[in-house]
């Protein structure tokens, strides 16, 4: 089997895990990690796929990933600024309707 | 002075003057609105300056910093580029006017010129984004500066409308991006124009396309994905609804327009069916829960997931043979709800700040105590509505007459009843505006510039009614000719 | 810029431009906006008159402005269209002088004298539509700019008759939109011509066509008050009366007879419309509009309730006089529009009067008040024993046409429902100047107000003196060559050929 078709396979994994955190899961910390997971899976899949002729890297796939974590570390970033201010106003760490799901 | 109009209509321009004026207005703040009304009349020349030049020269290809695609950035703009940057344009003019007068407090004031010209130069480096990364990049840039214009408003609501916002947003585009991902696996570019020669109706393309539609679909909130737009849009403050409404969610639609015209392998029917009727469920449901609202906001929010529903009836129409006159109904439309909807949301605004409140039962008095806010208010909601003289009404046409043509006259009755409803929720507002009432004690003044703002954009709708012709004149500029689809440029 | 171009945008843009500029004024400016007012209204009448000149002589008036790719908003004169257009210039000029009076000191007027405005610019725009497109844009914005002026007292009951007038007139204008766009997908061609446009696909596309007739006919119907859709008509009376008169007379309910005129004429053909049987349907429910209407009123002690059953029956002769195939019916179709306009505002105004200066509203208050105020009620006979049809009063001789077009297109029994619709009319008109004349007073007027020697305010006085000795001359001197009837004449002999 082609190890590049498995990165591939992990990588979509990755992103089904962490779509389902995503949505899954209450507690918002949880909700961005889960979001991070599921851009690495992405990641993966991109520079999985990206290999054209053995032996040579497209390093297109790889401008394009650095751009892609910058772009996730700050909406990550905003992401948690927003919910350290959510938690202040509304006292809990979830978005109305969700659990904080400590358990 | 020639050399100086071609310097200036050139494309970076665009992004390059409110992006430079967003820092200004960062850097010195106590300035912000000096610095951000001098950035917006300059956007605004050199917009116009570009939407000249396509008219004239026709398309535009700008590769920045000499580099060159593929690691350089490609700027490219035709007409159908020069019409969205149009109507951001005309958008813009009427929130930064409004902006100029509504925040009161110097902090918040300097946060939204920042924002707000970022979200302009990210909207305006989307619309001339030729390749589909740099759209995906755009559209996440778009995304997170409008998320932090919601919190601007401050307080619960406004806080996790905006997280909820955020969080969807970045889904949203984390599926775009797996499906640029798998493009770029399969063909090994990512300009639009090469990828549409190269394209092959193969599986991996078509999970691709489902992977980027649907993470546009949710950043577009089209039915059943739209749960997170009410939240966001009725809790922002009433310049950053009216872009948000406006034109945020124009700009994922306007990717969904160029996959499908230039990427889309080999028609079949059965997508565009599908987003035909997602379309039509939202106008229902939006309608309805538009017309369940005790807030006005909040009814102008619902409203707008009911107009976004007509924005995809452009899919089942697309390829028949009266393709042509239903993508100069949806542009038509995207305009004419952008101006009509950032108008009545400017009105809101001004409600608000007039009455201490916008329950939609106790606005009686309205017409006399805020005239020309209640005339915009009137004027936009017949564009809304879709009736003349308005853009309003000429997209619904436009529609109406390419799901005959083509026949199919489901569609006709699915927008004939979204009418019907929308008529009914403007004028539940109108009708309680015109009769006289009693205004509580506590109102305050709505500033004239404030109330301008308001009515200049419901004025644009209006006039929009007059510039179908001249729109698909610009249209067809560079419009990308698929003969497989029919119908004829 | 020529004259064949100016003319028809000048005849919109007057009273559009001031009505522009009154909405800006100060309540207060009462002098700059009565001048606009009448400045407006006697301009637009000019342009009618150069217009009048010029079709008479051949001359073309048209001016188009690119609306949709390949189709134009159009405005040009035909002779119908001149018709129409002069109908409402002219009444509106004199509405304008009540309506200055009769608002004398009411709040809003700057908004209202606004609104009125665009709404008489609507209808000439109605009027001078060169295809159903531009038709449509105009008759929508009737429906906009009448909206407020329905509401405009701001009373729980003018917002509820306002909602029934725009639950019936969207339902309308939506069904015309479809029309009109169905029509088009078909025709790809929407212009108004002499004869129709639809002769050619007649045959081919027979149940779209009918359908489509049925969708227009809906469309315009609402405002033509046909029965069923006439609901919103008797509510709309709670309006002021200035309004009522503009409704009834000058633009809503003329604007969708006139529609039906065209759309029967011009974009079917009465030939087509009768071929495809489409004739004869809209026959029946235009005489059973007439009965019906002319039943209703009888039982109305509401004044203006019962003058808007009387509108609803009168309209509908309009509508028969369209679809009897033959030059006479339509002759006499033509010339109510005209008789029938300005009989039914000299009606309203006289009924505005009695409220305004007695506080009278019902036809039980009315005994004696012809004593009391005898030129109201000189020229309420005059309009009511026209609509009654005696001669020689206007509306005989529309009458009288009528029926000989029904003689002449073989549908006898028409007949009989004019003989049936006059002695309705007279059944709710005469008790009415019975009490007037004849009873004596029994009780205090409701609540009267004092103008010293006149019987009440001159601006409210002059109107209904003028409409009544217009609805007189016009009865008397009908075979004079510039009477509506000559007109009238002239425009059937285009559709029917000399």
């Amino acid at each position: 089997m082609n190890p590049f078709l498995g990165y591939a396979l992990s990588g979509v994994l990755l992103i089904g895990i962490g779509l389902y955190g995503a949505i899954v899961y209450g507690h918002l910390l949880r909700k961005i990690i889960a979001l991070n997971v599921m851009s690495g899976g992405i990641f993966l899949v991109f520079i999985a796929l990206a290999r054209r002729a053995p032996g040579v890297a497209d390093p297109v796939p790889h401008a394009m990933v650095i751009t892609g974590i910058v772009v996730a570390v700050c909406a990550s970033a905003v992401a948690l600024v927003l919910s350290v201010r959510v938690a202040v106003e509304t006292g809990q760490a979830a978005l109305p309707g969700d659990h904080e799901d400590r358990a | 002075m020639i050399a100086l109009a071609v310097a200036v209509s050139c494309p970076i321009w665009a992004i390059v003057v409110p992006l430079v004026g967003a820092a200004l207005t960062m850097l010195w703040p106590r300035r912000a609105t000096f610095v951000g009304a001098a950035a917006t009349l300059t956007t605004l020349a050199v917009v116009t300056a570009l939407t000249a030049r396509i008219a004239q020269t026709g398309v535009q290809r700008y590769a920045v910093g000499g580099w060159g695609a593929p690691l350089g950035i490609d700027l490219y703009a035709d007409g159908l580029s020069a019409i969205l940057l149009a109507i951001t344009a005309a958008v813009a003019a009427g929130v930064s006017l409004y902006g100029l007068r509504y925040f009161r407090a110097v902090s918040v004031l300097a946060y939204f010129w920042t924002l707000w010209l970022f979200v302009w130069a990210a909207l305006n480096a989307l619309f001339l984004s030729g390749d589909i990364f740099n759209l995906y990049v755009t559209l996440e840039l778009v995304g997170l500066s409008a998320v932090a214009l919601v919190a601007l408003a401050g307080g619960g609501a406004a806080l996790t409308g905006a997280l909820r916002y955020l969080l969807v947003s970045l889904v949203g585009s984390a599926s775009y991006l797996l499906g640029v991902a798998l493009l770029y696996g399969q063909y090994a570019v990512l300009d639009i124009a090469s990828l549409g020669a190269q394209v092959q109706p193969d599986t991996v393309t078509w999970v691709a396309m489902a992977a980027m539609f649907a993470g546009l679909m949710l950043k577009t909130a089209l039915f059943p994905l739209h749960f997170w737009l009410p939240a966001a849009h009725g809790a922002a403050p009433a310049p950053v609804s009216a872009v948000l409404s406006g034109l945020v969610v124009k700009a994922s639609f306007y990717i969904l327009v160029r996959l499908w015209l230039q990427l889309f392998p080999i028609a079949v029917p059965a997508p565009g069916q599908l987003l035909g009727a997602l379309g039509a469920a939202a106008i229902l449901w939006g309608s309805i829960q538009a017309l369940r609202q005790e807030r006005l906001k909040m009814l102008l929010a619902y409203s707008t997931v009911a107009q976004i529903g007509y924005l995809f009836l452009v899919f089942p129409l697309a390829d028949t043979v009266a393709a042509q006159t239903a993508w100069l109904g949806v542009l038509m439309f995207i305009a004419s709800h952008a101006l009509a909807k950032s108008a009545l949301f400017l009105c809101a605004g001004n409600i608000l700040r007039y009455y201490g409140h916008d329950r939609v039962h106790k606005l009686g008095g309205a017409a006399r105590g805020e005239p020309v806010t209640f005339f915009a208010l009137g004027l936009a909601g017949v564009s809304l509505i879709g009736l003349p003289p308005s853009g309003g009404f000429i997209a619904k046409w436009l529609l109406i007459e390419a799901a005959m043509a083509s026949g199919q006259w489901w569609w006709v009755l699915v927008m004939v009843t979204g009418a019907f409803l929308a008529a009914t929720y403007v004028f539940r507002v109108l009708g309680d505006g015109l009769i006289s009432g009693t205004v509580s004690a506590r109102r305050q003044v709505v500033a004239p510039g404030m109330a301008g703002a308001a009515l200049l954009l419901a004025l644009g709708a209006t006039v929009l009614g007059f510039l179908a012709v001249p729109m698909d004149e610009l249209r067809q500029i560079g419009w990308p000719l698929v003969a497989v689809r029919g119908g004829q440029p | 810029m020529t004259w064949g171009t100016a003319v028809p945008l000048g005849i919109v843009l007057s009273s559009f431009l001031a009505g522009l500029v009154i909405f800006t004024l100060a309540e207060e400016r009462v002098v700059l906006r009565t001048t606009l007012n009448l400045l407006g209204a006697v301009v637009k009448l000019t342009l009618v008159g150069v217009m009048i000149v010029g079709v008479l002589s051949e001359q073309y008036y048209t001016v188009s402005l690119p609306l949709l790719p390949g189709l134009n908003l159009v405005l040009q004169a035909d002779k119908l269209s001149v018709l129409f257009v002069t109908l409402s210039s002219g009444l509106w000029l004199v509405t304008t002088v009540y309506a200055i009076g009769y608002l004398e000191d009411s709040p809003h007027r700057s908004r209202f004298f606004g609104f009125f405005s665009l709404c008489v610019s609507a209808t000439v725009g109605v009027a001078l539509a060169g295809n159903l497109l531009t038709f449509l844009f105009f008759y929508e914005l009737l429906t906009l700019s009448t909206y407020p002026l329905l509401v405009h007292r701001g009373t729980e009951q003018a917002r509820q008759a306002g909602r029934t007038y725009l639950v019936y007139t969207v339902f309308g204008g939506t069904s015309l939109l479809i029309g009109t766009i169905w029509l088009y997908t078909l025709t790809g061609n929407l212009v108004f011509a002499p004869q129709g446009i639809v002769a050619e696909i007649a045959e081919q596309h027979r149940a779209s066509l009918i359908a489509i007739f049925v969708l227009l006919i809906a469309g315009v119907g609402v405002k033509a008050a046909l029965v069923p859709l006439h609901g919103w008509l008797p509510q709309a009376m709670v309006a002021p009366a200035p309004v009522s008169a503009l409704l009834h007379a000058v633009a809503v309910v003329k604007a969708g007879a006139f529609g039906i005129v065209r759309i029967v004429y011009d974009v079917y053909g009465i030939g087509v419309t009768a071929d495809l049987g489409l004739a004869d349907p809209l026959l029946a429910l235009a005489c059973v509009t007439i009965v019906y209407g002319s039943v209703r009123a009888l039982y109305q002690d509401d004044l203006k309730r019962r003058l808007a059953f009387s509108t609803v029956s009168q309209v509908s002769y309009i509508v028969l006089g369209t679809v009897i195939v033959g030059p006479l019916a339509s002759i006499g179709a033509f010339v109510h529009l005209i008789h029938q306009g300005i009989m039914k505002i000299t009606l309203f105004f006289c009924a505005g009067n009695l409220a305004e200066t007695l506080g009278i509203h019902k036809v039980s208050e009315m005994d004696g008040v012809g004593r009391r105020m005898p030129w109201t009620m000189a020229a309420f006979t005059i309009g009511a024993l026209g609509m009654i049809g005696i001669p020689p009063m206007a509306g005989f001789v529309s009458k009288w046409y009528l029926g000989a077009g029904a003689l002449e297109g073989g549908d006898d029994w028409v007949i009989l429902v004019l003989i049936a619709s006059s002695l309705l009319n007279a059944g709710y008109f005469l008790p009415i100047l019975a009490r007037a004349w004849f009873a004596r007073q029994t009780a205090p007027w409701p609540h009267e107000r004092d103008f010293g020697r006149a019987e009440t305010r001159w601006t409210l006085l002059l109107p209904p003196i003028i409409t009544a000795a217009l609805a007189l001359l016009m009865g008397l001197f009908a075979a004079a060559p510039w009477s509506p009837l000559a007109y009238a004449q002239l425009i059937t002999a285009d559709e029917y050929g000399p």
